[in-house]
């Protein structure tokens, strides 16, 4: 029990990091753009395909700043974060509408 | 007011010209981050979770009405028209652009401010109590020595890459409003034996992953020896301190596990060496710091307009009931302004704001002002017979409200809505806190109280120390509130004691209401505070509120 094959499934990612120049979060697409948006991020369902795409973000320096795996599944619009601190980086603090959720006028 | 100097002055200009090219590098590509990252970080710039993060420092929480202006015009200029005032007396800027920077550090530098130190393994800004120069208990103001300390810590040679961070805070008063027991050294201006003041040092305080209380390592320090003396003590850890384990490397973990024994007998051996070495200091720029610190041109006024307007408006009776505190100089007062209306994010301030507190230091403050580290501002001499205008004033900007020392009066750290460090929210919880007791009609009734909220186990909002702490943590993928009980920031520091199992996000305020409840209907009288009662009870009584769904559960 609790050894089957759902527990070594694999949850998917998607590479996100800060921007260089301002700081705002930023996912990688699949094809190769960073976007703003979460719901644009390529989700990565394979393990070494996610360690390659991880490798070509860290090698885009003067672009990004930080860059991780982060847990994501799929959505009617698009990947959606998992846990509590990559959905608060979808849309920014919950003091001000600022940071992504201001740019959106949401 | 401490004037730069023509070389803190040159200092802070050649330091500025060398971090925009630094930044220029970053930008083109020859700055990989591994190398850029500590370089950013020994001018405060952190990344943090949405954007950048710029901490400015305020040397000993001390503002000039200049000063402040300036604060409000970057924040309308490079950020989103606010700041937020910090538990080490500083102001962190929470979305500037990386390219801005080095012009936000030059418009510092012409007002005499800079973000030098606020970050990294090195000492870091020196703060102080806010009262300093005008409080009624006062032995001594602890600018002065602070000042100096600013001026031996910054860019020490030998100590820029200490095993890790190290704080240092100066009281100047009996009663400890600087937290100086938290402190990596803490400070405490006492009366020797001659008359003469000196300095009783405190060493090993600290919050975060491992709290602990500082202990005494010298009850009496001549004046003349301080610089050396710390000297002794930073370097003394330089080399003791564990640099294999980070969760280590505080002083506080170096005397705790030499003993204060072993750790005492070497600094005295280090101490015996430096002093040997030591020149003293340069007397003319000794004269220039204690110039600077000179008390303002106190008047001589009737104070009967106080006296009416406090019978004639409930409101500013309110106000100057929790807001006003006694002053050493007779007619005179100590104003904190609340940066905590109800709701409202604790120490952030819009520009608007700045500049109306700048405008009333003016106009009755002798152009001073303050940040405690309790994330307020404090007008630290006005005359009595201006408190009502002053009033009038603050209601225009939303700074009126009576507040200070309640239950809404909350430090919260920045948590997971700024901090990439943050395992949880804390400046939600702080507002829900707030508006909900201020629904409720409970505030007057309950009284002094100190809620103190961290969003992780670093500690920034001191929820160790109190009354009573909330500490957020990420537990499986969800936010989670442990309550301490019980702590105290003061002189007589106690850490709290850990109530029992966390909190989701939407239980934490109502526990927080069964426990003052509970408070309420076992305190003595109105004159026992939640601590005093709390001490007194001891946690039973308190636990049980916060559990009591549990305890009829497991009777049941």
């Amino acid at each position: 029990m609790g050894t089957g094959q759902m527990s070594r499934a694999y949850t998917p990612k998607v590479v996100t990091a800060n921007a260089l120049a301002e700081g705002d979060v930023v996912y990688l697409t699949s094809d190769d753009r960073w976007t703003r948006d979460h719901a644009e991020a390529e989700l990565i369902e394979d393990e070494a395909h996610a360690q390659l795409r991880l490798l070509k973000a860290e090698h885009q320096k003067n672009v990004v700043v930080g860059a991780y795996l982060a847990d994501a599944k799929a959505g009617p619009k698009g990947p959606e974060p998992i846990h509590f601190r990559e959905v608060f980086r979808t849309r920014g603090p919950s003091n001000y509408a600022h940071g992504k959720q201001e740019a959106r006028h949401v | 007011m401490y004037k730069y100097s023509d070389f803190d002055e040159a200092f802070v200009r050649t330091r500025n010209a060398q971090f925009r090219a630094q930044v220029e590098r970053r930008i083109s590509g020859a700055l990989t981050e591994d190398e850029f990252r500590p370089l950013r970080l020994m001018n405060g710039l952190y990344l943090q979770l949405h954007a950048y993060m710029l901490r400015v420092a305020i040397p000993y929480g001390t503002l000039s009405s200049a000063q402040m202006r300036r604060l409000a015009w970057i924040a309308e200029r490079w950020d989103k028209g606010y700041g937020h005032f910090t538990t080490r007396q500083n102001i962190q800027f929470n979305w500037p652009k990386l390219t801005d920077v080095p012009d936000i550090l030059e418009a510092l530098a012409d007002v005499g401010m800079h973000s030098i130190q606020t970050s990294g393994n090195t000492i870091r800004n020196v703060t102080a109590d806010h009262f300093a120069g005008a409080a009624a208990d006062e032995i001594e103001d602890p600018r002065p020595t602070a000042e100096l300390i600013r001026q031996w810590s910054t860019d020490h040679p030998e100590f820029q890459f200490l095993p890790r961070k190290f704080k240092i805070g100066v009281s100047g008063s009996p009663h400890d409003r600087a937290v100086t027991k938290s402190h990596d050294i803490g400070l405490r201006i006492v009366r020797g034996g001659d008359g003469k003041t000196g300095y009783e040092v405190l060493v090993g305080g600290g919050l975060g992953r491992t709290p602990m209380v500082g202990q005494v390592i010298r009850p009496f320090l001549k004046k003349a020896d301080l610089l050396p003396y710390l000297e002794a003590i930073v370097s003394t850890y330089n080399v003791m301190g564990r640099r294999d384990n980070k969760f280590k490397a505080r002083v506080k973990i170096t005397v705790f596990e030499n003993g204060m024994e072993k750790f005492r007998d070497a600094v005295d051996a280090r101490f015996e060496h430096i002093r040997r070495e030591w020149a003293g200091v340069d007397p003319s720029l000794l004269a220039h710091i204690e110039h600077s610190f000179l008390p303002p041109a106190f008047r001589s006024a009737p104070e009967d307009g106080y006296r009416t307007a406090r019978r004639a408006d409930p409101v500013f009776r309110a106000w100057s009931d929790t807001n006003v505190t006694a002053h050493r100089v007779p007619g005179y007062a100590i104003v904190t302004v609340s940066l905590k209306a109800h709701g409202t994010t604790p120490g952030d301030a819009t520009a608007a704001q700045m500049r109306l507190l700048a405008d009333l230091a003016d106009s009755y403050g002798h152009g001073e002002l303050r940040i405690s580290h309790e994330q307020n501002v404090v007008l630290p001499h006005v005359h009595k017979s201006d408190l009502w205008a002053l009033h009038a004033r603050l209601k225009t900007e939303g700074l009126a409200t009576a507040n200070v020392g309640l239950v809404s009066d909350i430090i919260a750290c920045p948590g997971m809505d700024y901090c990439a460090l943050a395992t949880a929210r804390s400046i939600p919880v702080a507002q829900e806190i707030a508006t909900h007791f201020q629904s409720l009609g409970l505030e007057e009734e309950i009284g002094a109280l100190k809620i103190k909220i961290s969003g992780c186990i670093n500690a920034c909002g001191h929820h160790h120390v109190g009354h009573i702490g909330i500490l957020g943590l990420d537990r499986a993928g969800v936010e989670n509130y442990q309550i301490t009980l019980g702590g105290d920031h003061t002189e007589t520091m106690t850490l709290g004691e850990r109530a029992g199992p966390g909190f989701a996000y939407d239980e934490i305020v109502p526990a927080i209401e069964r426990l003052l409840r509970a408070y309420l209907a076992l305190r003595a009288g109105r004159e026992e505070t939640f601590l005093a009662a709390y001490r007194r009870l001891g946690a039973g009584p308190f636990k049980a509120a916060l559990y009591e769904a549990e305890a009829e559960r497991d009777a049941a």
